[in-house]
């Protein structure tokens, strides 16, 4: 109804004024955080470990929440020691749950600051701002006649997504997956049950006694490899090989991969410094900083006190690693974090770096 | 920095350019220590501050409702009264000063505030972090010093308007918030010639200004004591509930004005806090700013209640080296500072809050009259430095 319609955006814009100059949402943050529609966030409703080195998360999203497809992943921005940090999951639960809920599962990654301050300190309550799930490595509506599914270490989490929501719907699913160690085996249990129960048929690896799995290995596993629809996740390397044999067989089509890019930035000197927008893009050495740099090379940078106070010179920088040249300390910014505004008058590359400007 | 004040008594003339770059070093480690401890507590103290001070506000709106009622109308001018320093000191200014970007919030981050005032947060930015913080107390550089229309140095020149300067600022504590705005916008400069008044970057900035008044007004003036009309209603009293509500947040409004202006005139005003002469910053060292800012700032002395409501302005001379560390780090960081102005045998300003008002005030009276005796001519600068060793290729 145009009446109501009209009467309701009068009214809300009444409520807005009470606020001003902030939003009403502001205030219902302090009571209800997950109310806020501008801002995504989750609760942890449970932390179940799944393994030594790997943790469950069940989470209740906020409003505006969009259902995930099976295979699908989510970003979550996590506050490690202050600073808000993000990181894509995949979700582990199976489509559709009753109650709202969905389950991502953490596994910890070496020198990674946000799996291992989830093993060590997710708890019940806790608040995460969250993403809208995405990704195109989903099963199809119309399920596969064949399906194979070839994952390592946790590339299993978002092809557990898909069996549980789907695997009572795949007449012939085959799982082969390696882990180091059988405890090492995320879902462990819960895949030997989906093969005792021939929903799937499970082929275990553990790379600690049996070495790495090779593709030709695979084919002598599941001779009908080319004919299966096929699902990989796991390492790089794994599924570099995996999408060469594929070729080679002329099969890439039937052959979806999910990567995570490692977001270990590490911290060196200097670095090429690109400016998207303008298509500039410079060489700046270490101590030059990033405005300076920017100058030279022709780009028009925003600039004001040139020491650090103001910050009316900082940019976004979607990507890089960046030092401040006062006291050395360093941000990083990796492709799955929002772009964080850097005050450029201050800060020198340590890598490569791309701003929005 | 070449020349200080001058004065019958230089205060760094002991100081040799190698200790200026000493004392930069020293507090440069300061800073470093502490960049590194900035992190959790941090982010939970700011968390907690914005969580305490919306409780406190939508309280005590939630009382002005029954602001028909005189002790329900002290309660909630008291407790808005709080809520608007706290949402303006320790929150908005510290926020604003980028001190909490660090969290990669965008709720608490220095691009996305806004806060209760009339200055948009985006004006004050430009004015008070970057001209305010670069040029502190360098004379014609830095509006701070008597807001553009105020004799506060001895050094300014004498003009017969002056003589109202004690009115000026008295006019402008309570009406604070709107001689900020009009401050931020140059109004003296930018009304001058037709040229500069029709100028759109002006015309941008004063609309952007009027909208924010409007929208504040509306809220407090306007929205809140309708709310109250319907109690009123139930009580037989509509307009005294609207007209009680409208003089509670007004009268919040100018508490809140008088103790930021106050709290702000300790911070440069006081007796011992020097000004710099307009060329004095060409090619100025990093120590040397470090060293401007400790002689041109005065600290508050108080307990810890104190700091929290002057957003720890009371160590305006620690904010004023570390301008972007989070506030409440000040405390922590004050003691080092001080055995710093020790060692170097410099003058740390500070004292309660009574003293250094009546202090800034008496400088107000003072030089609203002329001097009296000529300003002294004796030139203190620092002796030149050194020119570098040239090296001889062997």
């Amino acid at each position: 109804m145009p009446v109501t319609q009209t009467l309701r955006n009068g009214a809300w814009r009444v409520v807005e004024l009470l606020t001003t100059p902030v939003v009403p949402a502001d205030y219902l943050d302090v009571i209800a955080p997950l109310r806020n529609p501008d801002v995504l966030r989750a609760r942890i409703e449970a932390v179940r470990p799944e393994t030594a080195k790997s943790v469950t998360l069940e989470l209740r999203p906020g409003r505006n929440w969009q259902p995930h497809q099976p295979g699908q992943y989510v970003r979550l921005g996590v506050d490690v020691d202050g600073v808000r940090l993000w990181r894509a999951y995949s979700v582990s639960s199976a489509a559709g749950r009753p109650g709202g809920t969905f389950t991502v599962t953490v596994n910890a990654v070496a020198d990674g600051v946000v799996s291992s301050y989830l093993l060590n300190h997710a708890r019940r309550g806790m608040i995460l701002t969250l993403d809208l799930p995405t990704g195109d490595f989903v099963l199809p509506a119309r399920r596969p006649g064949k399906a194979l599914f070839v994952t390592a270490g946790s590339g299993i989490t978002p092809v557990m997504g898909m069996l549980r929501t789907a695997a009572h719907e795949l007449p012939d699913a085959v799982v082969v997956h390696s882990a180091r160690t059988e405890e090492d085996v995320v879902f462990g249990s819960e895949l030997r049950d989906l093969h005792r129960q021939g929903k799937i048929r499970l082929i275990e690896r553990h790379t600690g006694a049996d070495g790495r799995l090779k593709p030709a290995d695979l084919s002598e596993l599941v001779p009908d490899l080319f004919e299966r629809e096929t699902w990989a996740c796991g390492p790089g390397e794994m599924l570099d090989a995996l999408t060469e044999h594929w070729a080679d067989a002329g099969a890439e089509d039937r052959l979806h991969v999910e990567r995570f890019r490692p977001t270990v930035l590490v911290a060196g000197d200097g670095g090429t410094v690109a400016f998207e927008r303008s298509g500039i893009s410079t060489e700046a050495p270490a101590g030059v900083t990033v405005l300076d740099a920017g100058e030279a090379a022709g780009q028009l940078m925003p600039s004001g006190c040139r020491m650090g106070i103001c910050f009316k010179c900082v940019l976004p920088m979607r990507e890089g690693i960046v030092r401040d040249v006062r006291d050395g300390s360093v941000t990083t910014v990796t492709e799955l974090d929002e772009p964080v505004l850097i005050q450029t008058c201050i800060s020198a590359a340590a890598g490569p770096c791309r701003l929005d400007a | 920095m070449t020349t200080l004040q001058r004065k019958d008594v230089n205060p760094i003339a002991h100081l040799t350019p190698e200790d200026i770059e000493a004392i930069g070093r020293e507090l440069d480690a300061i800073r470093d220590e502490f960049i590194a401890k900035r992190g959790e507590k941090d982010a939970t103290y700011i968390r907690n501050m914005i969580k305490v001070q919306r409780r406190l506000e939508v309280g005590s709106r939630a009382v002005l409702l029954f602001s028909l009622f005189p002790p329900a109308w002290i309660i909630g001018t008291l407790g808005l009264s709080i809520s608007k320093i706290l949402e303006n000191m320790e929150i908005g200014h510290n926020i604003l000063h980028g001190q909490y970007d660090f969290m990669r919030d965008p709720k608490i981050h220095s691009t996305t505030w806004e806060w209760d005032s009339a200055s948009p947060a985006e004006q004050w930015k430009h004015s008070h972090n970057e001209l305010h913080h670069k040029y502190t107390n360098v004379i014609g550089r830095d509006n701070d010093l008597g807001y553009g229309i105020m004799r506060v140095d001895e050094q300014q020149k004498w003009v017969p308007a002056h003589l109202g300067q004690p009115l000026y600022n008295f006019i402008n504590a309570i009406f604070f918030e709107y001689g900020i705005a009009a401050y931020d916008l140059e109004l003296g400069r930018n009304l001058k010639t037709k040229k500069r008044r029709s100028n759109p970057a002006f015309r941008a900035a004063l609309r952007q200004v009027g909208r924010k008044i409007r929208k504040q007004a509306a809220k407090d003036y306007l929205v809140h004591p309708l709310l109250s009309v319907p109690v009123g209603l139930a009580f037989g009293n509509p307009l005294g509930a609207f007209l009680g509500t409208l003089s509670a947040n007004a009268v919040a409004s100018v508490v809140r004005n008088l103790w930021s202006h106050s709290v702000i005139m300790c911070g440069h005003f006081p007796k011992g806090v020097e000004t710099f002469e307009r060329t004095s910053i060409t090619g100025e060292t990093r120590g040397e700013w470090y060293l401007r800012q400790m002689l041109g700032s005065a600290n508050i002395s108080g307990s810890k209640l104190m700091h929290i409501m002057t957003g720890n302005l009371s160590h305006q001379i620690e904010h004023h080296l570390f301008p972007d560390l989070p506030a409440s780090r000040y405390a922590e960081i004050a003691p080092r500072v001080r055995e710093l102005f020790e060692k170097y045998d410099l003058n740390y300003v500070s004292g309660p809050l009574v003293v250094q008002v009546a202090s800034a005030w008496s400088k107000v009276f003072r030089l609203a009259l002329p001097n009296r005796k000529p300003a002294n001519d004796i030139d203190h600068s620092i002796p030149p430095r050194p020119a570098p060793a040239e090296t001889v290729a062997a």
